[in-house]
């Protein structure tokens, strides 16, 4: 009887974090699928459904340039970040070299720093330097604050993998290259794919920099243009559309975890070493 | 196929630690060597330093007659398996018996013969397809074993392979591998700190304490004639008696009674100009029941009564263990093996004795039992530095 109590309990308290995370995001799909007349009606099922705020969005140049940028923006400096902070990582679970402590203490700094304080000097500097308003602009901020993500997860990673592996592929013969592409590299590869996925949405959900440094579609991301949706005229309200673009931006960030779900699992270096 | 020559090989860490001191140890052609001594003393560091996996502070390593000080790892042509084993995880069996082969650029088919040669060798064959993460202990260390015998190196070198196995997988194991060196005849350095495996494993056994070689010789050797303290006491299971004992007039006043020593005893101990206090070891083995023995016997040793504590039945033998009232043997030899082997503070007043009963003996728990041993076969210790005043070449 006890079992099914504290089950039943499990699941009351699952159930009311389950809505609570999911009735927002439920309640922007529900409007993005609701007829103008209905927006305000107050349902949480439409009374009518209508795909019009879809076909609008896609429709206005606005929404498709923005989303070129995101997506192109994003994928950049996903791979930028990666691939530096997997080298970082190493190093920083690997070897013994001077100016360790300071680097991880930097990039934990960097991590807390708070970005709202950075937004106008960035701002004036890019402006000052020309990258105002291009996709460099954007990339090189969101590679800074990446990295320290990157590289802590990264980090993490690479000390779940015994060193003696190592050792062992350099008396199998390999060179330090080998050893890391052939052994240490296929087995830090959820690692990175987990990395890649959580810099990848920090860069596709940022809104801050996104607003502040871009003005005009050129690097404009779809989180700053929906700030900018208007109705077809002045006086319509764009909640419709507006939705619309919000569930067509999580859609491509729900797919990818939950295709990269399998991979990101851990465990792989089971078997590795001891009985 | 190669001999290994370590040359005064010294290992010094960047922060003036001294791992490895002076070590000079030739390894014959298809010899079988164990570095063997407490967790500390250096041996994995000496193995390594060998494989290349260390830098070598000072001295030389040559193999076949080349100093090879400066080559990596994969250049020396040498085969290691780890403690952990060391497989890779994402690879199968085959692949992970494959993967020096095809680093080394061996052509397909011959990769396939020999990984298959390898696995029939070790049992392994109806396992190739499967990941270690499928794979029992024992099958992990096989593919360890295999993925080093696959190339022919000149030298494998295991760091304490056995360890992780349970005790009956271990005996097991180690008949295995005694029995694939000599039937690969490929020059061999075994690291372990257990001493039961360095005796029925080894050619040659090399004892180290501290970074320091202690002796170097083959099993029974090292046996016979420790040539110190700390070797007398690592080697034999059980362990070596110790006793205090002073020397007086061709006399050792020992807690177990005065013992007249034997003309060999004697010799030995003025050749080496032996102090007066000195520390005696006998061997569990040099002791048995007084009754089962005849007066003709007995006359070549002495006897002792005392109280056996308790008595483990094995069968074949009987143990007993027996507490001497007086003083017990102290010398930062035996305070090490003490420690090393976490019996430190078990030490309760009086030398504890173990000795090794036919199964023929009488003695029961509890009661006083008159014990003989066999003086001709007590060594004699220096209690200063450790040096064995017996010791025959």
């Amino acid at each position: 009887m006890a079992a099914i109590g504290a089950k039943t309990r499990w699941a009351l308290i699952d159930i009311v974090v389950v809505v609570y995370a999911l009735v927002p995001v439920l309640w922007i799909v529900s409007l993005s699928f609701k007829t103008k007349e209905t927006l305000t009606d107050g349902n949480f099922v439409p009374r009518s459904w209508t795909l019009q705020n879809y076909v609008d969005i896609f429709n206005t140049t606005v929404f498709l340039r923005a989303l070129v940028n995101s997506i192109g923006i994003a994928l950049i400096a996903t791979a930028i970040a990666v691939v530096l902070g997997t080298m970082a990582a190493y190093a920083i679970a690997r070897l013994d070299f001077p100016g360790k402590q300071a680097l991880v203490g930097v990039s934990l700094l960097i991590a807390m720093f708070p970005q709202v304080s950075l937004v106008s000097p960035l701002f004036e500097m890019e402006r000052g330097l020309g990258l105002f308003d291009t996709w460099p602009g954007l990339i090189l901020p969101y590679i800074t604050f990446a990295l320290p993500l990157a590289i802590y997860t990264l980090s993490a990673f690479f000390r779940e993998i015994p060193w003696e592996l190592e050792k062992a592929a350099k008396m199998d013969g390999a060179t330090p290259a080998q050893a890391f592409r052939r052994v240490i590299a296929p087995l830090a590869a959820p690692g990175v794919f987990t990395t890649a996925i959580l810099v990848f949405i920090f860069c596709w959900n940022d809104f801050l920099f996104a607003i502040s440094l871009t003005s005009t579609e050129a690097s404009r991301t779809v989180p700053a243009a929906l700030s900018f949706f208007t109705g077809s005229s002045q006086f319509e309200d764009p909640t419709g559309t507006i939705s619309a673009a919000a569930v067509v931006i999580t859609v491509p960030i729900i797919l990818f975890v939950l295709f990269f779900q399998r991979r990101i699992v851990a465990g792989l270096t089971s078997g590795a070493v001891k009985g | 196929m190669a001999e290994i020559v370590l040359d005064k090989v010294t290992k010094r860490y960047p922060d003036g630690a001294l791992a490895v001191s002076d070590v000079d140890i030739q390894i014959a052609d298809g010899e079988f060597i164990i570095l063997v001594g407490p967790s500390g003393c250096g041996k994995s560091t000496t193995l390594n330093m060998i494989a290349g996996l260390e830098d070598i502070s000072a001295g030389e390593l040559r193999i076949d007659g080349e100093r090879v000080n400066e080559r990596a790892p994969k250049d020396r042509d040498i085969a290691m398996v780890f403690q952990s084993y060391a497989l890779y995880p994402h690879m199968s069996v085959r692949e992970n018996m494959a993967f020096p082969l095809r680093l080394a650029k061996v052509d397909k088919a011959t990769v396939t013969r020999k990984v298959e040669e390898a696995a029939r060798i070790l049992d392994l064959t109806q396992h190739l397809d499967r990941k270690p993460g499928n794979l029992s202990g024992g099958q992990r260390q096989r593919v360890a074993m295999g993925r080093a015998i696959v190339r022919n190196p000149k030298a494998f070198l295991m760091d304490e392979p056995l360890s992780n196995l349970d005790a009956k997988l271990r005996v097991q194991m180690r008949t295995s591998v005694s029995k694939l060196q000599k039937r690969l005849g490929t020059t061999t350095v075994y690291v372990t700190h257990d001493q039961t495996e360095a005796m029925t494993l080894g050619d040659r056994v090399v004892v180290m304490r501290g970074g320091h070689v202690q002796q170097i010789g083959s099993p029974q050797f090292l046996y016979e004639q420790p040539a110190n303290l700390f070797v007398a006491g690592f080697i034999g299971s059980p362990s070596m008696n110790f006793l205090p004992a002073t020397l007086e007039n061709s006399e050792l006043h020992t807690p177990l009674g005065a013992i007249p020593l034997t003309d060999r005893v004697r010799r030995l101990a003025e050749a080496a100009n032996a102090p007066r206090e000195v520390i005696i070891g006998l061997r569990p083995e040099h002791f048995e029941d007084a009754t089962l023995l005849d007066d003709n016997e007995k006359s070549r040793g002495g006897t002792f009564n005392a109280t056996v504590d308790v008595l483990e039945s094995m069968g074949s033998d009987k143990f007993a263990y027996f507490t001497v009232e007086g003083e017990t043997a102290t010398s930062a030899e035996l305070d090490e093996l003490a420690a090393d082997a976490g019996s430190a503070d078990l030490t309760d007043g009086g030398a504890q004795i173990i000795t090794r009963l036919s199964a023929a003996s009488q003695a029961t728990e509890g009661a006083e039992t008159t014990i003989w041993f066999d003086a001709d076969k007590l060594q004699m210790f220096d209690p200063s530095d450790g040096r064995n005043l017996t010791y025959t070449e």
